[in-house]
């Protein structure tokens, strides 16, 4: 019998065939991509017009959980080419999550040892599935926010610049490349090509960069729509207020069509819906996008407007996020409970 | 009573770059009121329009979250400090 404790991993050659399954990746690195897209359309219910359909990219499922395994992968792929990264030295960068799960995670794949920066008000459940990957966090001032983060990291660097591999996710080109690479060419194999509108938000502007180089050059009419939060004071972690932030130098806003500022409530209560509704639990960046996507859907006659569900809820429950939710639950259902007695008093 | 109000880099439009500034007050919500005479802008971005603290933004009293105290009304002494620290990071 086949067991799974192998104390090596052996090559496939070593593997008899008859126990090798049909379909199987010989690195999680493998697993990263073609995620499923959802159409939303319970959310969406009797606000679009015939014509317009609203599809959600689900990066959930990717291995590390999120749409940054993506440009982790790449961004470290690169620098081995490149030789910037190499046997005994570490990958440092400073993430306020999803990165630095996904660096983590490819770090633990290659052998490379993985240090991460971050504000030390980021999820909980961040921080321990960095230290799960074996990572190691170090903790930024809460009251500097993201931008703490990387006056902290070029710090550490300054330091000991031979250590570090910095794959820079905000200056690296290969962020942007993982999308042109994978998410825009799935997407438009996705939709057949039918994609008019492409909403994503903003955190260092990799996805909607990538992406939506790749689908301008097999259609120029695809608009895109950056979301992000409506106010530098905000709760959308993962999404930054470009006015008020250092400007990731990967993103290029002439590349834009527009532009769309979320509220935290609105994205927040989106969430929640998203969750009792749809049946699917989001963080709160999904939310945000979804807020847009919709949004953009109600202006058009017809359409295929796609945008991106950056992450799954689970890492966010101990988060604000869910300050108040169950209020929200309780208005909803008395709005739901007024709009039934009133369709009950007409036909009565 | 005179507290030090802690200022994060989001709000510090609000108060000519300071990170750390003066106010007066008996509760935090009064200490709030007081911010936004002084500091007009602030208190929309702390509370909402019910006059509730919203939803990610955290207040700590001398290190302890004031939804674990008596929320807005958690009274302050003189020289107390006060942290005003967004429920997220920024960035990603």
């Amino acid at each position: 019998m086949a067991t799974i404790s192998q104390s090596s991993p052996r090559s496939p050659a070593e593997i008899k065939p008859e126990v090798v399954p049909v379909q199987r990746a010989l690195s999680v690195l493998e697993l990263i991509g073609n995620t499923p897209m959802l159409e939303v359309r319970k959310v969406t219910a009797g606000m679009l017009r015939p014509g317009v359909r609203v599809f959600a990219k689900l990066e959930g499922f990717n291995p590390g959980g999120s749409v940054k395994d993506r440009p982790a992968r790449k961004m470290v792929e690169v620098g081995i080419q490149s030789g910037e990264l190499r046997p005994g030295k570490v990958i440092i960068d400073s993430t306020s999550g999803n990165t630095g799960i996904a660096l983590a995670m490819v770090g633990a794949v290659l052998g490379y040892p993985v240090e991460l920066v971050m504000a030390s008000n980021v999820s909980r459940e961040r921080k321990k599935i960095i230290e799960a990957f074996g990572a190691k966090p170090i903790f930024s001032d809460p009251m500097e926010g993201s931008d703490g983060a990387i006056r902290v990291c070029r710090r550490i660097i300054e330091e000991n610049p031979e250590r570090y591999f910095k794959p820079d996710q905000y200056n690296n080109e290969a962020n942007s490349l993982a999308h042109f690479e994978t998410t825009g060419p799935e997407i438009w194999r996705q939709t057949s090509g039918r994609i008019t509108h492409f909403v994503a938000g903003i955190g260092t502007g990799g996805t909607i960069m990538g992406t939506g180089r790749y689908l301008k050059s097999r259609n120029p009419g695809v608009k895109l729509i950056a979301v992000e939060p409506d106010d530098p004071m905000h709760g959308l972690e993962g999404l930054k207020h470009m006015a008020s932030s250092i400007v990731p130098g990967i993103y290029h806003e002439e590349l834009l069509d527009a532009k769309m500022q979320v509220s935290t409530e609105d994205a927040y209560e989106m969430v929640y819906a998203l969750g009792q509704v749809e049946g699917v639990l989001v963080g709160q960046s999904a939310g945000a996008a979804m807020v847009a996507a919709l949004r953009v859907a109600r202006t058009l006659k017809e359409g295929c407007v796609v945008t991106v569900f950056p992450d799954f809820g689970d890492k966010y429950l101990s988060t604000n996020l869910w300050i108040g939710w169950q209020q929200w639950r309780r208005e909803r259902l008395q709005r739901i409970v007024g709009k039934w007695n009133a369709s009950t008093s007409v036909t009565t | 009573m005179q507290v030090r109000v802690r200022v994060p880099t989001p709000l510090r439009r609000f108060t000519g770059g300071q990170d750390e500034v003066a106010a007066q007050g008996e509760s935090v919500r009064s200490v709030i009121e007081d911010l936004e005479r002084r500091h007009p802008g602030l208190k929309e971005r702390l509370l909402d329009d019910k006059g509730e603290l919203r939803r990610f933004v955290n207040i700590y009293l001398n290190g302890d979250d004031i939804r674990f105290l008596d929320q807005l009304n958690s009274q302050v002494k003189d020289g107390d400090d006060i942290s005003i620290v967004p429920a997220i990071a920024g960035g990603n």
